[in-house]
């Protein structure tokens, strides 16, 4: 489905920054803000929900450790326990400090390659996957404002001027 | 902005007033540009010493390790020495992006890139040392705990040799992952200034399709904390597990229980020391003087002082706990390593470690360059030679005296430590050539706080920004657009004609920019005239080419040369 949507460019985080506060207090639906750098506290500014990445990591650190815990109570006490320097395998909880540094490196491996793979899917990430940004300074020095127009076409453009946008842009965009 | 604000007593990290225009064109220079004559003398060096070791690998593998200088006494020797050397040098990278990073030190984003590549070139080398010494590499994946098809046949683990196995491809893959997440809105920025369209496809294919929403970096910055969280525990367990394959054995010497804090003080240590080591020259060859400054030299060797004096420490502690400890094999271990035939061994480490680095207690020292290079390859030494120590010297004198005697490498023992190095070489300058080797998303985040032309600017009280209202506005891309001059249209109208309009409700439009000679710009342009399709433009003929130009006005000729309409023809048929 194609729209029209409305393209403000910046120079500068701080201007962005402003801007993005003015357009919210006029209750404007900021679609996208693309930018260079990080921003902090663009986020906020724009209304996004907080990310819930960090909980899924834990998550799947949880995972990590289980795995780690019921493999090696296969492998060592229950598939066949072995006498090694004199320590029997008699319970996984009598051998755990052997078991420890694997318990805690599955612990990470987990965590971290779970969560970045969770990180690429959410945000799109792949290879061979086309960027989609709107314009190749984005990735250097111009921040993009996107703005749905649903007829305030011209409001919204006096709007961003006066917000210190360099350029506005209006365009029809595809939704991917 | 107040989060911009930094205490007017620290130094810019970032010299040379740039803004944020200036850091992109800094950071994509090495890889835009071409290499020079010094960079091929030194890759060609590198890979030569890179197949000389590959030539004694395979005379290892194919004859076995006989092939080494190991005898039945010193069964370990170089081979664990170059493994727990690279595996130390390994440990720096992760140290400068996640420790420091979770201590907000800024000034790790001018090196927390490089420093994160040689981790992992470093942890490369490290991995293959193993591998080799099980002298059938091909059955390495015994070490995985795999169902086998000899029964209940399973990985031992209470060996720390294998918790080392799980350490050290943890550590490799995560740092991996680590290092090429933060990479991601760096090769997009390559990606989007790319001209050539090889290496646009290349860029394109690395950054992952990455376009910079405001939702894509709160994940990203959120991604990186909690990798730092992960990956700061994880580096001190890899060189804890490393120093375990020692510490958990009975020999004298390696039986000890100050190993792990020591081993991981010493891994930091020698990172630090090859950081300064790679960075000295790469500031210099790619020109990025004014992004890692002689403070960031400064502060890596003050990393460099306080870690060689804790080792220093150990050192010191060993030979006390030695003493006091009353064990006669103890005592006569260390005693031996400091008088015996390896004397000079033990002294050259205690000489490079804990001497060397107390130079930089002198201000002026450690902000000289040319000593900081000198005293980063003296460590690299140190580091070596107290892995050499405590691996040779502690075997060399086992608990029979008819079985005492030295160890001395062979060709083949040097060559792969020399083919190891190049290796190491080989990777690095390529990436140095390939890779933005700053994080330059990161730097210019830090800009406006640290940068020097925004101190400049809040010293003398002035606005970090201003809001002009200066903006044009452009209504270009899919809109088709009255023209505003009568005759183009009228030529318009004559183009068109020839070509065939395009209805948006029955067409769908096609990237025209597949076309060679057609740009974002030339698009746009051929957009605004009513050209959207590869069919359009395949009915172009000189007269069309000559019409088209007088329209544009750009480029004259630029079609006909490039033969848009057979490139098109050739598009629209595939």
């Amino acid at each position: 489905m194609a729209s029209k949507v409305i393209q403000a460019y910046y120079t500068d985080d701080d201007v962005l920054m402003h801007a993005v506060k003015k357009v919210k207090a006029a209750k404007h639906h900021i679609e996208e803000v693309y930018c260079p750098f990080p921003v902090h506290g663009l986020d906020k500014a724009m209304g996004l929900a907080p990310t819930r990445i960090a909980i899924t990591s834990f998550m799947y650190g949880c995972v990590g450790l289980t795995v780690a815990i019921v493999m090696m109570n296969y492998i060592m006490i229950s598939d066949w326990p072995q006498d090694i320097g004199g320590k029997p395998s008699f319970s996984y909880i009598e051998n755990m400090p052997a078991f420890v540094p694997i318990m805690f490196e599955l612990t990470v491996f987990f965590a971290a390659h779970l969560m970045v793979i969770t990180f690429y899917l959410r945000s799109r990430l792949w290879p061979f996957k086309n960027a989609e940004n709107p314009d190749p300074r984005t990735t250097d020095d111009h921040f993009v404002m996107e703005i749905e127009v649903h007829g305030n076409e011209s409001e919204l453009k006096d709007l961003l001027l006066d917000t210190g946008a360099v350029e506005i842009n209006v365009s029809e965009k595809n939704s991917h | 902005m107040a989060s911009h604000y930094e205490a007017p007593i620290r130094r810019p990290l970032v010299t040379g007033d740039k803004g944020y225009h200036d850091v992109t064109v800094d950071i994509a220079a090495p890889v835009e540009g071409r290499a020079n004559k010094q960079w091929w003398i030194v890759f060609t060096i590198a890979l030569v010493a890179f197949l000389w070791g590959i030539g004694c690998i395979i005379y290892t593998i194919s004859t076995g390790i006989g092939t080494w200088g190991l005898n039945k006494t010193v069964n370990w020797a170089w081979d664990i020495t170059n493994f727990v050397w690279w595996v130390g040098i390994g440990h720096a990278g992760t140290l400068i992006s996640a420790v420091l990073l979770l201590f907000r030190q800024k000034w790790r984003m001018a090196i927390n890139r490089s420093a994160e590549a040689m981790t992992i070139f470093s942890v490369v080398q490290a991995g293959l040392f193993p591998i080799i010494h099980m002298g059938r590499p091909w059955l390495a994946y015994w070490v995985l705990p795999i169902p086998n098809q000899f029964g209940s046949l399973w990985v031992n683990f209470n060996s720390p040799l294998l918790w080392d196995v799980f350490a050290i491809s943890t550590y490799l893959s995560v740092s991996l992952v680590f290092w090429w997440t933060g990479l991601l809105p760096d090769f997009a920025m390559i990606r989007d200034r790319a001209v050539k369209p090889f290496q646009k496809k290349i860029y394109s294919l690395l950054s992952f399709g990455w376009s910079g929403r405001a939702k894509d970096w709160q994940r990203f910055e959120e991604v990186s904390l909690v990798l730092a969280g992960l990956a700061t525990p994880l580096v001190l367990s890899v060189h804890t597990i490393v120093s375990f394959d020692f510490a958990t054995s009975v020999i004298p010497g390696w039986h000890t229980t100050i190993f792990p804090p020591y081993f991981v003080a010493g891994a930091i240590f020698s990172g630090f020391a090859m950081v300064n080591t790679l960075l000295i020259i790469m500031r210099k060859v790619c020109h990025l003087e004014d992004y890692i400054t002689v403070q960031h030299i400064e502060l890596m060797n003050i990393v460099i002082m306080i870690t060689g004096s804790i080792v220093g420490c150990a050192y010191i502690t060993e030979l006390f706990i030695a003493w006091y400890s009353g064990v006669e094999y103890e005592q006569y271990a260390f005693l031996n390593r400091a008088t015996g035939p390896y004397w000079w061994a033990y002294w050259a480490m205690m000489s490079c470690n804990v001497f060397s680095p107390q130079f930089m207690w002198f201000k002026k020292l450690r902000t000289s360059i040319m000593f900081s290079f000198f005293i980063s390859i003296i460590v690299n030494i140190g580091m070596w030679f107290e892995r050499f120590v405590i691996i040779v010297t502690s075997l060399h004198r086992d608990y029979l005296p008819s079985s005492w005697t030295m160890f001395s490498p062979t060709f083949v023992d040097i060559g792969i430590f020399i083919g190891t190095i190049g290796f190491f070489f080989v990777l690095f300058l390529l990436y140095s050539r390939t890779f933005p080797v700053i994080a330059q998303a990161e730097v210019k985040s830090i800009l406006k706080s640290s940068g020097s032309k925004y101190k400049k600017l809040r010293d003398a009280g002035k606005p970090l920004y201003e809001i002009n209202k200066i903006g044009a506005v452009k209504e270009t891309a899919a809109k088709v657009e009255e023209p505003a001059v009568e005759e183009a249209d009228e030529k318009v109208s004559n183009l068109l004609g020839t070509l065939g309009t395009f209805d948006a409700s029955t067409d769908t439009a096609d990237d025209l920019k597949k076309v060679k000679g057609i740009g974002p710009l030339m698009e746009k342009t051929l957009n605004g005239i009513g050209i959207f399709t590869f069919a359009q433009v395949s009915r172009m003929t000189e007269k069309e080419y000559d019409l088209l130009d007088s329209i544009t006005g750009s480029f004259p000729g630029r079609a006909q040369r490039d033969d848009w309409a057979g490139q098109a023809n050739k598009l629209n048929n595939k």
